[in-house]
């Protein structure tokens, strides 16, 4: 395996845009193999790709910048290569992601062409929400999931893909991979069509809409060993390095901008940190780490004894807030 | 055979006979297996046992377990390994598992998918949702309890589905002592009853989930079990080898085609290997040519096989739209409309035959009727038996009639080629899960891919071909309006046919009756008769009386909504009876005819007819040229062909 991604070691992170440029595509060296089950979660999560984009009228893929949506991105390139990708990427953007992330998308999208749509939650910006002042729920409420509705609806998508995993939380394990949404953007976990062998149907009626998960059966560890596999680019945020953080409520929160009002007592500190999961930085936590390289996040990963989620502060909002919210319409 | 101490072996399969070697590859796959059992058998446990011993549990999570199992558990102080995997807010109060939930854990030799399925009588589609993409079961059996009905009733259905490796995990042996006669007694009844069911091996362990013994490691306290522990057996079974034996198959799921100088028919290859050079055919079409390239974002491949997504660009030019498949021209998938298959029916109100639906094969999704039902089966008995209707979770033999050919093959042959769905045409929902067990409609039909087709056949003669349906009571005037459209159409140059009901049951319908049964398939025949001359090119005028909407319908599927016009000959039936050409009338309600259209059985109008014809509008000729204006400018060629007919 050649040296993981030089586009975002540590040293160059704050530079993504020249870093991609680093990245040409290696062409000429074979990369080893697949292992086994790679290959075959692979080929299983490009069939799904491939099932959407011939039977849904107007899909799109959620593309939220993090390790899983590199992932899905990567996978729908192989897809339809040599052809170019048949749908567009939309981002739903709250405003309080990290600058680092929304500097990867553009050059993201820049590089292999994609058709990027953003949009932000108008109401919600004009009524100044903020995970600060207005709470963490809230905040998810109004630009997360009110945004995405949003989106889904001004561009009238009747497919969206996501790249929620199943081993993620307790309830997307009873998720489908073509997961039926009523006109209002209900999940009805009581309500599931079966799905068998891989004959998926993706029949729905006027206003309602699929989620598709093509990721749902790989794993974390999957996910790290895959990018390591075929040198896929991700935020340089996952790597450890030293970043300005404060800690509250016991989550390390990084000081993305100026934008975070700091409480009394607090001041920021320099410490080497990464982010296992990226979203809007003052609702993710790092965790302290010196995983440098993908093959020291994946040696990290193997040791360690907390779930990916445990940064995410919306989860603890209560026992199973993950599935209310997705009876809301949270991805 | 192993003695009944051991891990016991069903089928003479020598490889799981073989002790274990020890120098394995590091990665042996993905192995997808599902637990099934009773209410309380124990599944939930064991599959968090599995998770927490091969460290799948992470700290946050054992603490959200903690919390969890003082709230809701039902071990005391212990850690309720169960509560790991009940994900559902309202499951979890219940204490059951109401859905299929996924589970991932690896070991240093294997990535294994857990399909976790319920016990429940009435959550059989869930249990056959589960086993569809299993390769292996592990059946659940509570050791206080023995083998009960839902053991039996999960192992048929496992069965059902293709799952040709079984674990049976005999577990909660601690509350039976560790007692070896136990677990014999079991094993042997499981051996008495599985026989049948065609499972290639059977590899019983004694275990308790709650304590771990056999699980992960041998338990001291059952000196007398010397075979493998489940996760050494999950961990070198060996179920690949079907998949990649099979003919090569590949439903084509998209056509990749970039710009003018590619195209390239992407999809996941079904079973067998397929390499650069090799001959294959477009299955319904019989069209031949070899594999040029086998592209991947990767590099082009020289062979691929089962499992693979790949795009194959061909030879030479032609067509493979979505929903075609691929396949060597020696071993060809059978090209029916007709065949039978197993239901595991999956909706609230019964399966009655008669009903349509949407099937979806392979990439394939066309409209579909359950003709009948042949029989259901008793689980419990393992016998089939007659049967009315199915009902949520029968299993019935049905008979199935699509209306356009799909490439299948047997599921004991091809579980990918071989497996369907049926789709409610109203609700959208998945209702059943089908598995075809033999073609109907002749052995080895074959289509040849000839090169005159209908477009080159009616561009010769200048016109759009044309199935014009009359339908309507007896004595109604269909065929006097029909004889007069047709006499004017070939004074007008155009080339035609006229069918109608008698001159059929003269020659070709000879056979049949005229119950419902036979009335159908007297109009299934004329339709067949009718598409096969609008192939060649005709305007082709039917005059049956088709009282029943479903056959009409199925006739409109078949030739195609753009080619097809129903013409309601709407007379009243006093008017008929009245006119009575042929005395039948008269004889009907003398009680000479039973079955008598109008008199014995009912009539069922048309909704939607494309024309409706009524007395009132004036005598036959009047009639006869309100069709000719509604049908003329549809026949006109413009030297178009009927395909864009479909657009008007």
């Amino acid at each position: 395996m050649s040296a993981p991604l030089q586009a975002v070691s540590p040293g160059v992170a704050q530079g993504v845009a020249p870093a991609l440029e680093g990245l040409a595509p290696s062409g000429a060296a074979p990369r080893p193999a697949l292992s086994p089950h790679l290959a075959r979660l692979e080929a299983e999560s490009i069939y799904i790709i491939r099932e959407v984009a011939a039977e849904f009228g107007n899909p799109v893929m959620l593309y939220s910048i993090g390790k899983d949506s590199a992932v899905m991105l990567h996978l729908a390139r192989k897809a339809f290569f040599p052809g170019p990708l048949p749908f567009p990427l939309l981002h739903v953007d709250t405003r309080w992601k990290f600058r680092e992330m929304i500097t990867f998308r553009d050059a993201i999208a820049a590089r292999y062409g994609l058709e990027l749509l953003t949009h932000v939650n108008p109401e919600g910006a004009a009524r100044g929400i903020d995970p600060f002042t207005s709470g963490s729920a809230l905040h998810t409420q109004v630009m997360k999931t009110e945004g995405l509705k949003q989106a889904l609806e001004k561009w009238k998508f009747d497919g969206a893909f996501g790249g929620a995993r199943r081993d993620e939380e307790k309830s997307r394990a009873k998720e489908r991979i073509f997961s039926h949404r009523t006109a209002a953007h209900a999940w009805e976990p009581r309500n599931q069509r079966p799905e068998l062998w891989s004959l998926f149907n993706t029949r729905i009626a006027r206003g309602e809409s699929m989620r598709v998960f093509p990721l749902s059966n790989w794993t974390e560890l999957d996910v790290w060993q895959y990018i390591l596999a075929e040198d896929i680019p991700v935020v340089p945020l996952y790597f450890a390095r030293e970043r300005p953080v404060v800690e509250r409520d016991g989550a390390l929160i990084m000081v993305d901008d100026g934008r975070m009002p700091l409480l009394p007592g607090e001041t920021p500190q320099m410490r080497l940190v990464r982010f296992r999961t990226l979203g809007c930085y003052p609702l993710t936590g790092a965790v302290e780490s010196s995983a440098t390289s993908l093959q020291d996040i994946i040696a990290e990963l193997m040791a360690s004894r907390a779930s990916e989620r445990q940064g995410r502060v919306i989860d603890h909002d209560d026992q199973a807030s993950m599935e209310r919210k997705k009876r809301e319409g949270y991805f | 055979m192993n003695a009944p101490n051991n891990a016991v072996n069903v089928s003479d399969n020598l490889a799981s006979l073989a002790p274990f070697p020890q120098n394995r590859p590091a990665d042996r796959g993905l192995l997808r297996f599902l637990t099934c059992g009773s209410v309380d058998d124990g599944k939930s446990t064991l599959i968090g046992r599995l998770l927490h011993e091969t460290k799948s549990i992470l700290e946050d999570q054992l603490s959200a377990l903690q919390k969890d199992s003082r709230r809701h558990g039902t071990t005391g102080e212990d850690l309720d390994l169960a509560l790991l995997v009940d994900g559902l807010e309202a499951e979890r109060e219940q204490g059951i598992t109401i859905d299929v939930a996924y589970r991932f854990f690896a070991t240093p030799r294997r990535s294994f998918i857990v399909a976790d399925t319920p016990g429940h009588e009435q959550y059989t589609r869930n249990m056959a949702t589960g086993a569809s993409n299993s390769d292996l079961a592990i059946l659940l059996v509570d050791a206080r309890k023995g083998l009960l009905t839902q053991t039996r009733r999960h192992a048929v259905i496992a069965s059902l589905l293709g799952i040709r490796h079984v674990v049976l995990a005999v577990n909660k042996i601690d509350l039976v002592g560790f007692d070896q006669a136990v677990f014999a007694r079991i094993v042997a009844d499981f051996q008495a009853f599985a026989a049948p069911l065609g499972f290639v091996d059977v590899t019983a362990i004694p275990l308790s989930a709650r304590f771990g013994d056999n699980v992960a490691a041998p338990s001291p306290a059952m000196p007398w079990y010397d075979g493998p522990t489940l996760v050494e057996h999950l961990e070198t079974v060996e179920v690949d080898a079907d998949r990649s034996g099979a003919p090569f198959r590949m439903p084509v799921q998209w056509v990749n085609r970039p710009n003018l100088d590619f195209r390239g028919f992407s999809g996941t290859i079904a079973s067998g290997r397929i390499g650069v050079g090799d001959e294959v055919v477009v299955a319904s079409s019989g069209h031949g040519s070899r594999v040029a390239r086998i592209v991947t974002f990767d590099g082009d491949l020289p062979e691929a096989a089962a499992g693979d997504a790949v795009t194959i660009v061909l030879a030479d030019e032609i067509d493979a739209p979505r929903g075609e498949m691929l396949a060597p021209p020696k071993a060809r998938p059978a090209l029916s409309t007709r065949f039978m298959a197993r239901l595991v029916w999956m909706a609230e109100d019964a399966l009655k035959p008669g009903r349509s639906f949407l099937l979806k094969t392979g990439a394939r999704t066309v409209p579909a009727t359950v003709t009948r039902l042949a029989s259901a089966l008793d689980v419990d008995r393992y016998e089939d038996g007659a049967a009315e209707a199915l009902p949520l979770n029968g299993i019935g033999l049905v008979e199935v009639q699509t209306s356009a050919q799909v490439a299948i093959d047997p599921y004991a042959e091809n579980r990918v080629t071989g497996a369907f769905i049926l789709i409610d045409r109203f609700t959208n929902g998945t209702v059943a899960a089908g598995m075809v067990t033999e073609p109907l409609g002749g052995p080895n039909v074959h289509l040849h891919g000839f090169d005159v087709d209908r477009a080159v056949r009616s561009a010769q003669k200048n016109q759009r071909p044309l199935v014009v349906w009359f339908t309507g009571l007896p004595g109604s005037g269909k065929s006097t309006i029909a004889n007069l459209v047709e006499r004017r159409l070939v004074a007008a140059g155009r080339h035609t046919m006229l069918l109608d009901g008698d001159s059929l049951r003269i020659g070709l319908n000879s056979d049949l009756g005229f119950d419902a049964a036979s009335r159908a398939e007297n109009i299934r025949r004329a339709g067949e008769v009718a598409r096969l001359m609008m192939e060649a090119g005709l305007v082709v005028l039917c005059a049956f009386v088709s009282p029943f909407r479903a056959d009409r319908d199925r006739l409109r599927e078949a030739v195609g909504d753009g080619a097809f016009v129903e013409v309601f000959v709407d007379t009243p039936v006093d008017v008929c009876a009245e006119r009575d050409p042929k005395g039948l009338y008269a004889r009907a309600k003398a009680g000479g005819i039973s079955d008598f259209t109008g008199i014995g059985q009912d009539y069922e109008a048309p909704q939607a007819a494309e024309i409706t014809l009524r007395p009132g509008d004036g005598g036959a000729e009047r009639l006869a040229d309100m069709v000719l204006a509604a049908i003329e400018p549809r026949i006109a060629g413009d030297g178009q062909t009927s395909e864009d007919s479909a657009a008007l």
